[in-house]
């Protein structure tokens, strides 16, 4: 069995690397070899994907274990146990704590709020006049916004935590060094905004998660720091830069643009099916290691080993999807594992929902001409995809 | 030891797998939606907490007197 080279090369433009769709095809279980650490299996189709994501035969956690030696593209093993590292019953316990706080029923009270700062800062972006950066006009500043409020992390900071947590995404983007200095300045941070919490709890999920610690001994310190660290960053880096992706796909497919825009109802389903055939990932992710025998697709994955899942490519599945390489806002079912599947399905897909559909909605029933203004450049070497600019005019 | 009953509410499961993997003993999914395994439990926290950590909210614990134990409100 050939051993490729993983993770594959980052097209431009938001393009899919064709080895994806091949694997997927011809070898749904294939053998990679990662820049650290060894080879791993990667899975591709949809149902082994969703597998290796839900079955408890695949752990997060034994990726911790000491002297775990684990396939990954950083030179060092990560040594800060977080939420995305555990298994359950850990992860339950810590995601217990804010799950309420995410669920679509209160995620939906905040659609009036995102209303109000989209309409403030498309006003803004308005009166400045065009040309405008639209990942520094909305793209940015709403989900940072909403995060900061949910968590009760100071606004005026987010010049600080926005250039940390650019770094802390990174892969080859940033030296090792800077990666491990802005992780550290994440955790320096929050660990210090929870002893102002301590002192003086306000009604924010900080304070919940410190109440929880100090009076009911329900989580660690390191896990408290941990997990604020993970929801400030997970919080915006995946809204943000989804935003600046869908309305850069939108642009570049007039024909989907001009009928959504004729009718506007289609924004919820739109937003959905630009999250399945959107690549957002722009790494390998996140292995889970088998603890024992497990077949997929015939192939037999021994206890120990690694495997690396790409939801992107198994959003493409044919088997799942007709024309899965269409962009179609008609799909009667889109069973899409943009957000992952199992224990770890994103926690925040109902808020990254919700503000996708406003930011999105809004951007196009105001400013019905909306086209770029010349070339969009895109960040490479990160976990997430996403434009670095977003130059535009109306 | 008293008995809980599960409700699911299948328009409302997204099918995120997050109960399958909470509590795997009781629930499973079947054709993208979850479904409980048994609609009458023992007593077992796992049920509450995948309750509670659904983002749907689609799924109901009931003691036998039909108290709701979860979600809570």
């Amino acid at each position: 069995m050939e051993i490729r080279p993983y993770p594959f090369t980052e097209l431009d433009n938001l393009e899919l690397h064709p080895g994806y769709l091949e694997l997927q095809r011809d070898e749904p279980v294939a053998r990679v070899r990662l820049p650290y650490g060894g080879d791993a299996w990667l899975a591709t189709r949809y149902e082994d994907v969703k597998t290796v994501l839900a079955d408890p035969r695949f752990s997060r956690a034994a990726v911790m274990e000491p002297g775990a030696d684990v396939p990954r593209t950083l030179p060092t093993m990560p040594t800060e146990t977080n939420i995305l590292s555990m298994d359950p019953p850990d992860h339950t316990r810590l995601r217990r704590l804010v799950a309420k706080a995410f669920t679509a029923r209160r995620t939906e009270q905040l659609r009036e709020r995102a209303q109000e700062i989209v309409d403030g800062l498309l006003d803004e972006m308005e009166r400045q006049g065009a040309p405008a950066d639209l990942v520094e006009a909305l793209a940015m500043p709403l989900p940072i916004t909403i995060i900061c409020e949910m968590l009760g992390v100071p606004f005026e900071d987010r010049d600080k935590f926005r250039s940390w947590s650019e770094a802390a995404v990174a892969i080859t983007a940033f030296t090792h060094e800077e990666i491990i200095a802005a992780n550290q300045s994440l955790r320096v941070y929050i660990a210090e905004l929870t002893e102002r919490k301590r002192a003086e709890p306000a009604d924010d999920m900080l304070s919940v998660l410190v109440a929880a610690h100090d009076n009911e001994d329900r989580l660690s310190t390191e896990e408290l720091v941990s997990f604020g660290v993970a929801l400030l960053v997970a919080g915006h880096e995946t809204t943000a830069n989804q935003i600046g992706n869908f309305v850069y796909q939108l642009l570049r497919h007039p024909d989907r643009l001009g009928e959504l825009r004729a009718d506007l109802s289609l924004v919820p389903a739109a937003i959905e099916e630009l999250l399945r055939i959107t690549p957002l990932g722009g790494s390998a992710g996140f292995p889970r290691i088998a603890t024992a025998e497990v077949e997929l697709s015939g192939v037999t994955i021994k206890p120990g080993e690694a495997v690396f899942v790409n939801n992107v490519v198994a959003n493409r599945d044919p088997s799942v999807f007709d024309n899965p390489n269409e962009l179609d806002f008609h799909r009667e079912h889109n069973p899409h594992i943009m957000f992952g599947h199992g224990a770890h399905h994103c926690i925040g897909a109902p808020l990254a929902r919700m503000e996708l559909q406003v930011a999105i909605g809004t951007l196009l029933k105001r400013f019905p001409l909306l086209r770029l203004d010349g070339d969009v450049a895109f960040k490479k070497g990160r976990l997430i995809r996403g434009p670095q600019a977003l130059s535009v005019r109306w | 030891m008293s008995k809980w009953t599960i409700e699911l509410d299948r328009g409302a499961c997204i099918g995120s797998g997050m109960c399958t993997s909470m509590a795997p003993d009781h629930f499973r999914l079947d054709g993208g939606t979850s479904t409980p395994i048994n609609e009458t439990v023992e007593e077992d926290e796992a049920v509450i907490d995948a309750a509670e950590s659904c983002p749907m909210e689609a799924i109901l614990v009931r003691s036998t007197d039909g108290t709701v134990l979860a979600p809570q409100p």
